[in-house]
């Protein structure tokens, strides 16, 4: 059984990010892989889980969801070896500190050394990112500058758009998948979310034929003729 | 001065006049914009001197403005200036009031917008309909609307403006607090996705019902000038609402236009039969045909909006076509789509059209809809009944345009 839990949708979930978790679970399901598909609402106990999803969010939320995080037994759970995947304001609570709304600094899950400041203008357009020899595209909006730690590796080299800093994209550790890549990511991506089922099932998945496959090669085919 | 206008804000008004009616004569445009953008210009003040000695509404949030704004107008009665469809930023606003000198006068407004219409037009009623996601790519946030909303609803003096506004948005409450007048209305309102962290201090706000609050003292106010549920009150008076367009959403339309005519003295039970009449607003509901088919065309453009019109499809096996773009005016980020509740659509065939239509096919093939990816138009099929197409901002204006009535 494939546990797949949604951290707070109503939080984040601005950029229709909730939609990973739906395509996780039907990928599992139609290839007959047992998984459940789970939503955790704020002042909800975290359950544990194999896979973990967290989206982007509005800055007010994207604290209130910090704050309840902290306290709550997430960070146990993925201490655990629980899987993270994390887009956007997701990304950057995991961090050691992050900043919204003006300067002022904020107190990340520390879950990986990673610190996100305010940038001086918001990142907003189609991202595509190299992530380990793949194509990896999306749609950022955000305004964050994130600085990865010494020996932190970035989740993909962007080759359009700015994820972080205009070079890496996200981050990603043992257990942690971390991008700035909205779409949601999983949708527009179907080989990635194919990594994240192999990841947490420990086997390698058969192949499945989905709208998406014809979605993932427009989206490629386009954005390589928009850059001329 | 009086009402009289200055030399350059009369010279500005003659370029939006001349502007706009060579533009439609050379058919490069629909003659609303361009040449009020031009008469600001000359004159920066011209929505100001414009506005003067006129009784203004003006209407915004994030969905509904156009149909509400029609409402209004309709309601009023003849006589009353309005602006054209689309053109709800300063420049439409500038040809629409040049054009007409009517005193009655109903302007829809852009969001982002509405803090500087405000201030220029210094407007007697004020519409707030609901505040929720929408062309993020541009707007970033809907709280900081919200934000920006109240900010300039406090500026106005107290007594000079009346605010009418959803007690069922807690983001449209937040900002509406900022007025010294406000009319509640207790309308249906089914998108709260927005509103889960409140706006005052992010805590988590608690629905019960329609009923809402955060510990921090936020909370639904108190005093419903104007309820809909079966029935309309407004002000403790039953009005027979009976919309020829469908939807509940146009009810909830329907009952902030006729709360806001309130204002002038407008008599709800007299006026809601002019709104009654109301049938399509700039093609929205209207029956069009082309090449052959009969076309329902529904306009909705965002999560709420989508999720409302979806409401109005019978649980039957018609098909349905989908068409959505993601252009300037559509928000250049389709992912809203995993907003929506397309899994309703289950028992339907859906027809995909429109330049994103393999991220409404993937999104469809998740929900578990029967989808059909149309690259070639003409291979569309429909029965005889007209089929409904769901479209989107630049989608919708583009169906409008090649089909015909």
């Amino acid at each position: 059984m494939i546990r797949i839990t949604m951290i707070y949708p109503e939080l984040l979930g601005t950029y229709g990010d909730v939609g990973n978790g739906l395509v996780l679970h039907q990928r599992a399901v139609r290839r007959g892989l047992s998984a459940s598909l789970v939503s955790v609402g704020p002042g909800d106990e975290v359950p544990a889980s194999d896979v973990y999803l967290l989206g982007g969010g509005e800055d007010g939320p994207q604290r209130l969801a910090a704050d309840l995080l902290a306290s709550s037994s997430f960070g146990e759970h993925v201490r655990d070896g629980a899987l993270v995947v994390a887009v956007c304001a997701g990304l950057q609570i995991l961090g050691r500190t992050f900043s919204v709304e003006g300067d002022d600094e904020y107190a990340g899950l520390g879950l990986a050394d990673v610190v996100t400041r305010r940038g001086t203008q918001r990142s907003v357009g189609e991202l595509v990112a190299d992530v380990g020899g793949r194509t990896m595209v999306g749609f950022e909006n955000h305004g964050g500058v994130t600085t990865l730690g010494e020996g932190v590796a970035p989740f993909g080299r962007v080759r359009m758009g700015r994820g972080n800093d205009g070079q890496a994209d996200g981050f990603r550790t043992k257990n942690i998948w971390a991008t700035y890549a909205h779409g949601p990511v999983l949708a527009m991506n179907p080989w990635m979310a194919d990594l994240v089922l192999e990841h947490v099932s420990g086997e390698s998945v058969a192949p499945l034929a989905t709208a998406a496959d014809l979605l993932y090669e427009e989206r490629c085919r386009t954005l390589r003729l928009s850059r001329g | 001065m009086g009402d009289r206008l200055t030399i350059r804000d009369h010279t500005a008004k003659l370029v939006v006049l001349g502007v706009n009616f060579v533009s439609r004569l050379t058919g490069r445009g629909s003659g609303t914009v361009i040449g009020g953008r031009l008469g600001l210009q000359v004159s920066p003040g011209l929505l100001t001197s414009l506005s003067r000695n006129r009784s203004i509404v003006l209407v915004s949030g994030t969905n509904g403005k156009t149909t509400t704004t029609s409402m209004v107008v309709a309601g009023w009665g003849p006589g009353t200036a309005t602006n054209a469809t689309g053109a709800n930023m300063p420049a439409g606003h500038v040809a629409a009031l040049s054009a007409d000198a009517s005193p009655q006068t109903v302007l829809e407004v852009d969001e982002a917008w509405l803090p500087v219409v405000l201030s220029a037009t210094r407007a007697r009623v004020v519409v707030l309909l609901n505040l929720s996601r929408d062309q993020l790519d541009r707007a970033n946030e809907v709280r900081l609307m919200a934000e920006r909303w109240r900010a300039a609803l406090a500026n106005v003096g107290a007594g000079s403006m009346t605010v009418v506004a959803n007690a069922n948005d807690p983001l449209v409450v937040y900002a509406a607090l900022g007025a010294a007048q406000v009319l509640w209305c207790d309308v249906p309102t089914t998108w709260l996705a927005d509103a889960t962290s409140c706006p005052m201090c992010t805590g988590v706000i608690e629905f019960d019902g329609s009923d809402w609050r955060c510990v921090c003292g936020f909370h639904r106010p108190e005093v419903i000038t104007t309820a809909l549920g079966d029935e309309l009150t407004i002000g403790g008076v039953t009005v027979g609402l009976a919309l020829a367009m469908p939807g509940e959403f146009n009810r909830a339309n329907a009952a902030m236009a006729l709360t806001a005519l309130g204002v002038f003295g407008v008599s709800p039970t007299e006026a809601v039969g002019r709104i009654n009449a109301v049938d399509n607003v700039a093609g929205r509901f209207s029956l069009r045909h082309w090449q052959g088919h009969a076309i329902r065309l529904l306009l909705a453009k965002n999560p709420a909006g989508f999720t409302a019109m979806l409401s109005t499809i019978p649980y039957d096996d018609s098909d349905v076509w989908i068409a959505i773009n993601a252009r300037i005016a559509d928000g250049r980020d389709p992912s809203w789509l995993y907003d929506v509740g397309f899994e309703s659509l289950r028992g339907h065939r859906v027809f995909c059209l429109g330049d994103r239509r393999l991220d409404l096919a993937t999104r469809l093939d998740y929900a578990g809809v029967d989808f059909v990816v149309v690259n070639d138009e003409s291979h569309l099929q429909s029965g005889d009944e007209p089929v409904r197409l769901l479209a989107n901002y630049t989608a919708f204006s583009d169906w409008l345009a090649r089909s015909s009535p």
